[in-house]
């Protein structure tokens, strides 16, 4: 975890030269799921694995594998409910909270 | 064997470019360093060197391509002048703290406004605080000669800053002096080449360059670049040794020119040192006084105790700023000298004198009457005017 | 170029990481991923970044959103960055020191692209290097606060054009970036936005990263916050853009136009405007000459589209 390394207890010394940071993708340790007031509620019964819902996250946050949705990666999903509305089946609705 | 020419500081400056062979230079033209890129573009267009140009569309631009190409794992640089300087301001301060060793060849001249074209300091001192190691000649030698020994501190592991060499517009840029020059395999010998450890285009690594970082970040960043700037005096002896050992040419933060037994010095930075060093030893002749010169090579890191030790002995000094930064009681060499003095516990009188400025003359009369100046300040233990100029009309 | 299959490329690896800081609904970030999206699995890549709020969101130190190297320098420098950074590519090819092939991708928001980075992003494209400037176009300096730029359309209510009692917004019409860099005479410029499928961006997308030569990349990003509607409605807000020829879908290849998506009914512009609240005040009684008079150049400048389009 590179939040192990460097955070805001860091002395100077542990500041990378120019901060400079030598990983890819490192924004994954940060839990933006926090953040959400309603969330998206998959249903795959309901799901025709269409992927329409997958492109128009803002977040990265429905995992694709082979061609197949997965459910959401509520640690990044803000739930801002534009998957939901795209879904031509009714497949993802909002509910309030986390 | 050393190479015997005759050439303008901007010809000494793009030769040692040509001998380093460079990977990317962006530069922009302006008066009075634009020579420095047309001669790079000859040797790229009749395949001398094959380093790439980019034409840029402005100064920023310039600073921008470089940043990024020095980001990329390049060995990278650019030339500038004044407003040039001026509109990469910005980006300076990203350079450095970016910690990318650019190297940029700066030709001093007087900002706008008025406009002006001709030689004194207030762009580069003005950029005395974006982090840039600064490295000031009074000669076309001494130009050529920091030139080539550039790269080598910017690029030191412990160092990682941009480096800034400058020289007096049209004074040395455009004067046509004899010269030295090393030869072409004992700066290919001497330079190396850029061994970038982490770099954007390094396909075993990824790399994330120029993030936000917050409060809890800033400061300790700023600290890391005080501490190579800290590194970077160190590693700047170190290639100046290892450059006198190929040349015999010795460089250090700055040149004692008759210091060691002088009663009253000068403290001076550029091509004036020349004119004052003249002025020295007519003096010496004629009068016998002894007086002295103390001419900063090396600006950024300030070498402030070095300084105040070679003055210890002195009953008084003048500091001569070719740059006006108008806090109304000092130029930026006269605060930071007096304040090394200070620190120092220094007993010597001191008093600043503003020169040059927008290219204004100054001769050996001139330099003459600071000496005695300072003979009177010495004997009377008062400063009349802590803030003199040199040959303003009033 | 890559056939395209909708369901196998939504399956490609992503190259936009999740847990940057972007608004929830945030259209940038949609842009992003669309158009990383289209880099073929393996080929490396650099990314650059203009100052903005992609770049604050996606890159808060030691945080970054990158599967690729990134760089970011400044506000109004992405293009003269990245041409700094192609042209390292270049040399140190040519030098041997490097084997891999890149690609070089640069996002500026409008703020960055159209008014203070313009001169830098015409610089780059002007010397051709072999990049792709993208614009995620949000319509005004959403970063600092929703304040105007040249990109923001007439009659917007934003924080340095707010709509008032004797104010209706924006004064002025909003600045054609696409055409100005078509007019670069460059390989490919791109215009476009979030279409059900995807396929309009993609292929854009893919044709402006691997055109040798500069390419230039405008999308339409909505911004919930900064244009005021619900984020979940980006999508119809994007489709609104595209049927009453707000904007219009088109492509400049080598110099020839072409309309890429032509709406089977044109919608009118009111479609468009309703559902945002920095329009809100067109739809006041006593208003509708100002609706008439936008909705002229919307026409104005579709038909203008379509004769270059027709050439």
């Amino acid at each position: 975890m590179i939040s192990d390394r460097i955070n805001e207890n860091s002395p100077w010394q542990d500041i990378t030269e120019g901060n400079k940071i030598f990983e890819a993708a490192t924004s994954k340790e940060f839990c933006t799921g926090e953040w959400r007031t309603s969330t998206p509620v998959w249903d795959q019964e309901k799901c025709k694995q269409c992927l329409l819902c997958t492109p128009v996250c803002p977040d990265s946050s429905i995992p694709v594998c082979d061609q197949k949705r997965e459910d959401f990666d509520y640690d990044h999903c803000k739930g801002c409910g534009i998957c939901a509305k795209v879904c031509p089946f009714g497949a993802i609705t909002m509910k309030e909270g986390k | 064997m050393a190479v015997r020419e005759r050439l303008s500081g901007n010809e000494a400056v793009a030769y040692a470019i040509k001998q380093i062979n460079p990977d990317v230079m962006p530069a922009f033209p302006i008066t009075p360093s634009t020579e420095i890129p047309q001669y790079v573009a000859n040797y790229i267009a009749n395949g001398e060197i094959d380093t790439e140009f980019i034409p840029v569309e402005s100064e920023h631009s310039a600073m921008s391509a470089t940043v990024g190409a020095s980001a990329a794992g390049a060995r990278a640089l650019t030339a500038t002048s004044s407003c040039g300087l001026a509109l990469m301001w910005e980006e300076l301060y990203v350079a450095a703290s970016n910690r990318l060793p650019i190297v940029l060849a700066l030709v001093n001249r007087a900002l706008s406004g008025p406009i002006n074209i001709n030689a004194d300091h207030s762009d580069s001192m003005g950029a005395r605080d974006s982090g840039w190691i600064q490295i000031y000649a009074e000669s076309n030698q001494e130009v050529y000669d920091n030139f080539l020994q550039a790269f080598l501190i910017a690029e030191h592991k412990d160092v990682m800053l941009p480096v800034m060499i400058c020289q007096d517009g049209f004074i040395t840029s455009h004067g046509v002096e004899n010269i030295l020059l090393v030869e072409d395999d004992q700066v290919k010998e001497f330079v190396g080449e850029r061994e970038p450890e982490h770099y954007l285009l390094n396909p075993n690594e990824t790399l994330a360059v120029g993030p936000y970082a917050v409060s809890s970040y800033y400061m300790e960043t700023k600290r890391g670049q005080r501490e190579a700037m800290i590194n970077a005096r160190k590693v700047i002896l170190e290639v100046a040794n290892r450059f006198q050992a190929m040349t015999g040419r010795q460089y250090g933060f700055f040149e004692a020119y008759r210091l060691e037994d002088a009663d009253y010095a000068v403290v001076i930075i550029g091509s004036a040192a020349g004119t004052c060093k003249a002025a020295i030893e007519e003096i010496r002749n004629t009068t016998g006084k002894k007086v002295g010169l103390l001419k900063i090579r090396v600006f950024r890191p300030f070498p402030e105790e070095e300084i105040a030790a070679a003055l210890t002995h002195v009953k008084a000094v003048a500091i001569l700023d070719r740059s006006e930064m108008f806090s109304a009681t000092s130029g930026p060499l006269g605060a930071e000298v007096r304040a090394a003095l200070y620190q120092a516990k220094g007993t010597a009188e001191t008093v600043n004198y503003f020169y040059g400025l927008g290219g204004r003359d100054i001769t050996v009369e001139d330099f003459c009457q600071v000496y005695d100046n300072l003979e009177k300040i010495a004997a009377e233990h008062k400063v009349t005017d802590m803030y003199e100029y040199i040959g303003l009309r009033s | 170029m890559e056939a395209y299959n909708f369901k196998e490329i939504m399956s490609k690896p992503e190259r936009l990481a999740p847990g940057h800081r972007m608004c929830a609904g945030c259209g940038g970030t949609i842009a992003v991923r669309g158009v990383l999206r289209a880099l073929h699995e393996g080929d490396k890549a650099v990314v650059g970044n203009a100052t903005g709020c992609l770049e604050v969101s996606s890159f808060m130190y030691p945080y970054t959103a990158y599967e690729d190297s990134y760089i970011h320098n400044a506000f109004e420098n992405a293009g003269a960055t990245l041409s700094g950074v192609e042209t390292a590519y270049r040399v140190l090819k040519k030098r041997g020191k490097l084997k891999e092939d890149y690609k070089f991708i640069t996002f500026g928001g409008d703020g960055g692209t159209y008014d203070i980075g313009f001169q830098s992003l015409s610089g780059a494209m002007e010397r051709g290097h072999d990049m792709v400037y993208v614009c995620y176009d949000n319509g005004a300096y959403m970063n600092t606060g929703t304040q105007r730029s040249s990109a923001t359309p007439q009659f917007a209510d934003t924080t340095t054009t707010p709509a008032g009692k004797v104010s209706n917004g924006k004064v002025q019409i909003r600045k054609d970036l696409a055409a100005i860099m078509a007019e670069h005479h460059i390989p490919y410029v791109g215009q476009t936005t979030f279409t059900a499928n995807f396929k309009d961006l993609h292929t854009k997308a893919e044709k402006a990263i691997y055109t040798p030569g500069a390419a230039f990349l405008n999308v339409l990003a909505p911004c919930p916050r900064g244009w005021g509607y619900e984020p979940s409605d980006l999508m119809d807000i994007c489709k609104a853009a595209v049927d009453t020829c707000y904007w219009p879908l088109y492509e400049v290849v080598d110099g020839k136009w072409s309309i890429t998506y032509e709406p089977k009914e044109k919608l009118p512009i009111e479609d468009f405007l309703r559902s945002q609240r920095r329009f809100r005040h067109l739809f006041k009684p006593g208003n509708e000459e100002l609706i008439a008079e936008f909705q002229r150049e919307v026409d104005r400048r579709w038909e203008e589209l379509q004769v270059k389009c027709s050439k």
